[in-house]
């Protein structure tokens, strides 16, 4: 599997860290808001499809990418580099 | 000055090595380069902080992922967003850069201690690095001036091309002896020369 580091270009899967599902929402640090904390740790959408995640580029540019990922195919739909998605999406 | 110390040391031969058939199809050599400085941006200031650094080094650094430059003993590239490293045979650069680049613009980190850089010069050069990275080194894909991040297994490496024939590796000195060893049993089919 490669994945297109938006710096880097194409690069081999090994290069990469999984770091996890983006769809979830971390609740404010003071939060103590239990099902809110629950939801946060536990709770996965469980997609079987295009899946928004997070992976970094730790054995190249160490970014940080906002990728998009088929589960049923493997196929990179696109990444970014995950501060900027991040920005834009909050910018909506 | 204090006496540059090599972790590569112990096991550093100069001379002729490996398979001697073909004559040498690589030289391996530690350049010791005084300053290893590495510069971050803070976000929006990218710009503002690679002026800087053509300022201060004379380079010129194009606004586009890995771009780098060399004279004589100065270069220069970018390795990831907002991220440069400057490398210079003369000692000091890091205060230099130190002195022109506000807390408002980036970060500074003297990393001269703490990488090794090897050079790996010659014909098979490119063959070479083929054998260790995940990377397409040919010419086109990995022109003159370019810099790439990537990772040999968990020894992380900024890979500059210098020359045609000639790329500059800059690997943490703690695995640096290991590195070296690794890259002297895959260069032994080649031939090498250690200067
Ligand atoms: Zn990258």
């Amino acid at each position: 599997m490669l994945i297109a580091c938006p710096y880097c270009g194409p690069r081999d899967l090994s290069e990469f860290t999984y770091q996890g599902d983006a769809n979830r929402t971390r609740p404010h640090p003071m939060s103590n808001d239990q099902s809110a904390w629950n939801a946060y740790v536990y709770d996965r959408v469980n997609t079987a499809g295009d899946h928004r995640e997070f992976w970094q580029h730790s054995g190249g540019c160490r970014a940080h990418l906002a990728v998009v990922r088929s589960t049923l195919t493997h196929e990179i739909k696109s990444v970014a580099i995950a501060r900027e998605s991040m920005n834009r999406e909050a910018a909506k | 000055m204090v006496e540059i110390v090599s972790p590569l040391e112990p096991d550093y031969r100069r001379g002729a090595h490996g398979n001697r058939e073909g004559g040498s199809g690589v030289t391996l050599s530690e350049t010791q380069p005084g300053s290893i400085v590495q510069l971050a941006a803070w976000p929006g200031q990218d710009e503002a902080l690679r002026k800087v650094i053509q300022t201060v080094t004379g380079l010129h650094l194009d606004a586009v992922p890995g771009a780098g430059a060399i004279v004589e003993n100065t270069a220069a590239f970018g390795f990831a967003p907002g991220r440069w490293l400057v490398v210079d045979q003369a000692e000091g650069r890091g205060e230099t850069l130190r002195d022109r680049i506000g807390s408002d613009l980036g970060t500074v980190c003297d990393l001269s201690h703490g990488r090794t850089a090897i050079a790996v010069e010659g014909e098979r050069a490119e063959r070479l690095l083929s054998k260790l990275y995940a990377l397409d080194f040919s010419a086109g894909a990995f022109p003159v001036g370019q810099a790439k991040s990537t990772a040999h297994h968990d020894v992380f490496t900024l890979i500059h091309r210098t020359g045609v024939d000639r790329f500059d590796l800059y690997v943490y000195r703690s695995f640096a002896r290991s590195f070296w060893h690794l890259l002297r049993a895959s260069a032994e089919e080649f031939g090498y020369t250690v200067e």
